[in-house]
C-alpha cells in the first residue's frame, strides 16, 4: 500500500516539475533573452516583464506543488526510491513535453544525453 | 553561446550545489526536529540559523540564473547543465571530505557528464520565426 502511495507522489512530482519546468521557460521565451533587456532598458524593465507574466506565476506554483509532493513522497517512501526515480523521470518527461509543448528540436543528440543524465541520475541515488 | 551565457550555466550549477550543501549543514544544526507543517513555528525559526539564510540566498542566485538562461537557451539544453549538480556535489564529497564513491556512482558521474557533454556540442535554442534572429540561431541554422 504504502508502495502504491509512493508511486503516486513521485507521478505526481514528475508531473509538477515539468509543467513548472515548461511554464517557466515558455515566460522566460515571451520575456526575451534578459541579458539585452538589462543593458538596453535597465534591471527594473527586466523584473517588471518577468514578474508580469502571468504563466510565470503559474510555473513558480507548479514548482511549489513539486516541493510540496517530494516532501510528502518521502515521508510515504524509502528515499532511495523517491529521489532518483523522480529525478531521472522528470528528465525524460521534460524532454518529451518541452518537444510537444514548446516545440523545441529535440534531436537525436538531446534523447541521447537526456537519457544518459536520467540513468546517470538513478545510478548516482543509489 | 557567448562567454558570459558559459557563466550564467556554471552559475546554475555552482550555485545550486552550494545552496543545498548550505541548507542541509544548515537543517541538521537546526537539530533532529521532525520539519513539518505541524511545527510552523520552527520551521520560521530555521530560517535565522546563518547557514540557511546563506543556503536561501545561494537557491535564489540559482534560480535568477535558471530563468535567465531559459529566456535564451531550449529547456532541453539547460537541464542537462543543471544535472551537474550531481556531479559537482559527488566530487566535492570524495575530494574535500574523503568520502567514498562506489563504481555505481562513478559510473553514475560518468553518464551524466557525457550527457552534458552530448548536449553542450550541439545548438541551444531552437530557431523560431517569432523570434529575432541572434548568433545562436544562425549557429544552429549552420
Amino acid at each position: 500500500m504504502n508502495d502504491l502511495y509512493a508511486w503516486s507522489a513521485i507521478a505526481l512530482i514528475i508531473l509538477a516539475s515539468t509543467t513548472g519546468d515548461v511554464l517557466l521557460s515558455y515566460s522566460m521565451k515571451r520575456v526575451g533573452d534578459v541579458g539585452e533587456l538589462w543593458q538596453q532598458r535597465g534591471i527594473m524593465a527586466v523584473l517588471a516583464r518577468v514578474l508580469t507574466t502571468p504563466t510565470f506565476a503559474l510555473g513558480l506554483m507548479a514548482m511549489a506543488v513539486a516541493f510540496y509532493s517530494l516532501l510528502f513522497g518521502l515521508s510515504w517512501g524509502n528515499l532511495s526510491l523517491v529521489v532518483p526515480a523522480s529525478a531521472s523521470l522528470t528528465f525524460v518527461a521534460n524532454a518529451v513535453a518541452a518537444r510537444i509543448f514548446l516545440h523545441e528540436r529535440v534531436g537525436r543528440r538531446r534523447w541521447i544525453a537526456a537519457l544518459l543524465v536520467a540513468a546517470g541520475v538513478a545510478l548516482m541515488a543509489i | 553561446m557567448t562567454f558570459r551565457k558559459y557563466l550564467v550555466l556554471a552559475g546554475i550549477t555552482i550555485f545550486s550545489t552550494a545552496g543545498d550543501s548550505l541548507l542541509a549543514r544548515g537543517m541538521k544544526e537546526f537539530g533532529g526536529v521532525n520539519v513539518s507543517l505541524h511545527n510552523l513555528p520552527s520551521l520560521l525559526l530555521a530560517i535565522l540559523n546563518p547557514w540557511v539564510t546563506a543556503g536561501i540566498l545561494l537557491l535564489l542566485a540559482f534560480f535568477t540564473c535558471y530563468i535567465s538562461a531559459l529566456s535564451w537557451a531550449d529547456l532541453t539544453y539547460v537541464l542537462p547543465a543543471t544535472s551537474l549538480a550531481y556531479v559537482l556535489v559527488a566530487l566535492i564529497g570524495h575530494f574535500r571530505l574523503h568520502e567514498v564513491i562506489s563504481p555505481t556512482r562513478w559510473l553514475g558521474i560518468m553518464l551524466i557528464a557525457a550527457g552534458v557533454g552530448f548536449v553542450a556540442a550541439g545548438p541551444s535554442v531552437t530557431p523560431t520565426r517569432h523570434r529575432e534572429s541572434s548568433p545562436d540561431v544562425a549557429e544552429m541554422e549552420s
